[in-house]
């Protein structure tokens, strides 16, 4: 996790594509410039990039369904909670399902978790919007793969 | 057994807080409701689950876009329900 680079993503650990439903981890970093204002001599996450950890795992999803035919922006967070404080260290766990994805837009629901318990979660909503470029599709297939994202037909 | 307008009336009125009884089978979803696209995300997830559908918005944003169809075509209530109808008949034939 970077969270200066939001590279909130550790690796996948599920990525089922039958039931829709995908695992990330991630590891709150011990140091990071995030921390030097959130908060001063109190480094605490920051509950939004908490919810930016739910849409990357879901956004990522979304892709694999998509076979990566274009860019799920998040458009809507809705039942957003922050269940408890997550600090420097923290070892985390988010869960998601896509519930809908087609016709351009997807929804999803997904769930944060560390080992003392529910930290987040939210419903989330993705507009489609296509690659800047074929580049970029590339670009994003390989980052992918960095994280754990193994589609083999889509690595061609 | 409630109509189908009367279920997306319903959708719109509670995920747009808009009052129930302002929404009629000629209200325009975008220029009577003022419902923006985002908003419509939300009201074509719920009526896809409530009917068992996949609306087609790419399509019809496409087709719009395109000049192909007018928004009344498939944004005014009772066009939007016939549509339904439609999607729903399909679906079980």
């Amino acid at each position: 996790m970077r969270l200066e680079y939001f590279q909130m993503i550790d690796r996948f650990v599920e990525v089922n594509i039958d039931e829709r439903k995908v695992k990330s981890v991630c590891k709150v970093p011990m140091e990071s410039p995030v921390f030097e204002g959130h908060f001063p001599g109190f480094p605490l996450m920051p509950g939004v990039l908490l919810c930016e950890c739910m849409a990357q795992t879901t956004g990522w999803m979304v892709s694999v369904l998509t076979g990566f035919t274009g860019l799920p922006m998040l458009v809507g967070l809705r039942n957003a909670k922050i269940r408890n404080a997550v600090f420097p260290g923290a070892e985390l766990t988010f869960e998601g399902v896509i519930e809908h994805v087609g016709s351009g837009y997807a929804m999803a629901k997904c769930k944060g978790k560390s080992k003392d318990g529910p930290i987040c979660d939210a419903d989330l909503a993705f507009r489609l919007t296509p690659y800047p470029g074929p580049e970029f599709r590339l670009a994003m297939v390989e980052m992918g793969k960095k994280v754990g994202i193994e589609v083999p037909e889509l690595m061609k | 057994m409630a109509s189908t307008f009367d279920t997306v009336a319903n959708i719109i009125a509670e995920t747009c807080d808009i009052p129930r009884d302002t929404i009629t089978p000629d209200s325009h979803a975008i220029d009577d409701l003022g419902i923006d696209s985002l908003d419509f995300l939300d009201i074509a997830f719920a009526i896809d689950k409530a009917f068992g559908i996949k609306l087609p918005l790419e399509q019809w944003t496409q087709e719009v876009n395109e000049g192909k169809a007018t928004t009344e075509e498939y944004f005014v209530l009772k066009n939007l329900c016939a549509r339904i109808d439609g999607l729903v008949a399909a679906k079980t034939a």
